[in-house]
């Protein structure tokens, strides 16, 4: 029969020599090999200490972004429900009322503003949608949750912390966006 | 009563509890085990007369290794009391008068001699000590020790030859 | 008087015992730790790290965990059986610690202290009696679990042991013939003065080492223990802290049985390019003997960094190849060595002349 790759390997099923059946050697070699596995390096990452670093595509969960002064930018307008394929976004839209300036961008906000993230795909369709660059996918990710309920993520949960108010947490969130004020490489 | 006594009386009574133990347990697993806490009363009883060589052998051989096989044989026959016949009761009664008999001519046989004179010294001499064993072991009974050997060394072969298939 | 005891060597022996007993029991906590460590520095992780600095806390942790889940005793086994087979398994580790010298003797309050539990002049065989007996607390165990993977994972440790005893024992009469006496102390004291008892006995020290691998049930003689055949061997149906004292007591054995090897063949608690005797002038006997208590110590530790370190290199045996080399190989191998250092015995005693 011919070979259809190069990678054939006989299997050699003669008797072993006298050397060979001493036993001996061969686990004396194979105690060198695994002595020298001491002076490797270690490529296990501590993980809640150290973090690989992402990369800059990444997605994670979404976030609902606020402006510099803490307002929010959504005005659902629905795009990006119409956007995401595993129809995970639900939303209620309202009207702005007149004092509520310091807490909505637009006129119209998103009174109600839901992702079940276990339908969400991250497939970040929701972020490309947005014209007003109020969502985007972050570097949160594996949650978890006792119950399904849970992996309903309301707008509490979604959204970004105050810059004003809490502007620590708000880099946080911001994740390595801050370092990449271009954006994520994948809007257009 | 010194502390040898109390030592004596207590391996004595172990050593008849569990021979009492072996006859009468329903499951011979536990008869085993309970031939192995005699084994290990007459160890002490031997440990006491200073004999330690003989101890340890007694443990290893019998307790250690004799004892393991018979284990093995009725762990994989799976002895249990349900599979075991009733058995009758004249044959219980022939057991215990042959028994009794066995016994009598035990007593009959010991009461006479001058055996039962002689106390076994406690707790001194070195005749159960390795290095005096040795001595009479190679000394005085050169020819038995090595006839034994060859008796075991044929049990050895005659093992070999019947375990071997056809 | 009804009873004359002394109680002072009553007091200092049970001292002793305790203290032998929980450093065996520490050591045997570190060594899971170690083991751990060590699988993971030969295969490139990082091993325990989370329970206090360099997880040196994780064997507390384990022992807490097995000792909080829950007791399962089947219902068709037999209790008593049950529960007396890891405590045999247990007791039978622990009893080794009896004879092996831990050190030459100690003075305090104007009485010498002697290092060993039990100086009886046939300590070897007790050694060899024990480990006889821990034959048992397997065998038991895995038959009181009425579990047929059990009883084979049972029957399988008792046939290695009982197949490994045998090159074992004759490996030793070569090393007896040599040194001429069952006490260990005697032993490690005719090693002081002369060269370590490997150089003497290399190929019995071999057996030795192959044969404490397979008594101790330690890779690449763990078939009692394995998992893809027997579901788990002899504990499949053990929980809680009775599988944790099966566990631990392979820890033990493979602590005492590397304090035997240490004493039988390197000298003990001899240290190493210094005379004792000159050094006990020079420090004192207490400083001498502590020291020869460490030297000893990391004698021991060597040994069992060696065995995990063989075990995290060879694979399994099969058990065919097992009693092939228990029988076949080294019985053959351990009476030649026997007849060999016989021999030459008889020709040093007779001044090299044939």
């Amino acid at each position: 029969m011919q070979a259809l790759t190069n990678r054939l390997k006989v299997v050699s099923r003669k008797p072993m020599t006298f050397w060979e059946r001493m036993y001996l050697p061969a686990i004396l070699k194979g105690m060198i090999i695994t002595f020298s596995h001491i002076f490797k390096k270690r490529p296990t990452i501590n993980y809640p200490e150290k973090t690989r670093p992402f990369s800059p595509v990444f997605r994670g969960l979404q976030i609902l972004n606020r402006d510099e002064e803490g307002r929010e930018k959504c005005t659902a307008c629905g795009l990006c429900a119409v956007a995401c394929p595993a129809e995970a976004i639900t939303m209620e839209a309202a009207e702005r009322k007149v004092g509520e300036e310091h807490l909505y961008k637009e006129e119209k906000y998103a009174a109600k503003y839901e992702i079940n993230m276990l339908r969400c795909i991250f497939c970040g369709f929701c972020e490309e949608a947005c014209p007003k660059d109020a969502i985007y996918l972050s570097e949160t990710f594996a949650p978890s949750n006792f119950q399904r309920k849970g992996f309903i993520y309301g707008k509490e949960d979604l959204l970004i912390p105050d810059p004003k108010k809490d502007p620590e947490a708000y880099k946080k969130a911001l994740g390595s966006r801050a370092k990449h004020p271009e954006g994520h490489g994948n809007e257009h | 009563m010194n502390i040898t006594q109390i030592l004596f009386w207590f391996l004595s009574v172990l050593a008849i509890v569990g021979a009492a133990g072996v006859v009468g347990s329903k499951n011979p697993v536990y008869s085993v085990l309970w031939l192995i806490v005699v084994f290990f009363a007459i160890s002490g009883h031997y440990i006491l007369m200073n004999a330690q060589f003989l101890a340890i052998v007694n443990i290893i051989v019998y307790a250690g290794a004799i004892m393991v096989l018979f284990l093995f044989v009725i762990m994989l026959m799976n002895l249990n009391a349900d599979a075991e016949p009733a058995k009758n009761m004249n044959l219980k009664m022939a057991g215990t008068i042959a028994g009794m008999c066995l016994m009598l001519v035990f007593v009959a046989a010991l009461s006479r001699s001058d055996e039962m004179n002689r106390v076994s010294q406690m707790n001194g001499g070195d005749i159960g000590l390795i290095g005096y064993l040795g001595k009479v072991l190679f000394n005085d009974y050169v020819i038995p020790f090595e006839i034994s050997s060859v008796l075991f060394l044929s049990a050895m072969v005659g093992a070999v030859v019947i375990g071997k298939k056809e | 008087m009804f009873l004359t005891i002394d109680w002072t060597i009553i007091l200092e022996k049970f001292v002793l015992i305790v203290v032998v007993v929980m450093g065996s029991l520490i050591i045997a906590m570190y060594a899971t730790w170690g083991e751990r460590k060590v699988a993971a520095i030969l295969q490139d992780r990082r091993g325990p790290n989370r329970a206090g600095p360099a997880g040196i806390f994780q064997p507390l942790a384990d022992g807490l965990k097995l000792f909080f889940k829950e007791e399962i005793i089947p219902n068709f086994s037999s209790k008593f059986l049950f529960i007396l087979g890891p405590c045999l398994a247990m007791l039978t580790a622990i009893m080794i610690g009896a004879v092996v010298p831990w050190g030459n003797k100690l003075h305090l309050f104007n009485r010498d202290m002697s290092l060993q539990i039990a100086d009886i002049n046939i300590g070897i065989l007790f050694v060899f009696g024990v480990v006889s007996m821990g034959v048992y607390g397997i065998m038991i165990g895995g038959w009181a679990s009425n579990n047929k993977f059990s009883l084979f994972g049972a029957l399988r440790a008792a046939s290695q042991i009982i197949s490994y005893e045998l090159p074992m024992g004759l490996a030793l009469i070569a090393l007896l013939m040599v040194t001429g006496t069952l006490s260990l102390k005697a032993m490690v004291g005719g090693q002081m003065d002369h060269i370590w008892n490997i150089f003497k006995q290399p190929l019995g020290f071999l057996i030795f080492l192959v044969c404490a691998f397979a008594e101790c049930n330690r890779t690449p003689f763990d078939l009692a223990e394995a998992e893809n055949e027997l579901v788990g061997g002899y504990h499949t149906e053990y929980s809680s802290m009775k599988l944790g004292f099966y566990l631990f007591a392979e820890y033990i054995n493979m602590f005492l049985s590397s304090a035997v090897m240490v004493s039988l063949f390197f000298g003990g608690y001899d240290i190493p390019f210094f005379n004792d005797a000159a050094l006990i002038d020079k420090l004192g006997l207490n400083w001498v003997t502590i020291i020869q208590g460490g030297v000893l110590f990391i004698k021991i530790v060597c040994f069992l960094i060696f065995f995990m370190w063989v075990r995290w290199t060879i694979p399994r045996f099969r058990y065919d190849q097992l009693m092939n080399l228990g029988w076949k190989i080294l019985i053959p191998l351990a009476i030649f060595n026997m007849l060999l250092t016989g021999a030459l015995v008889l020709l040093k005693q007779n001044h090299w002349h044939f």
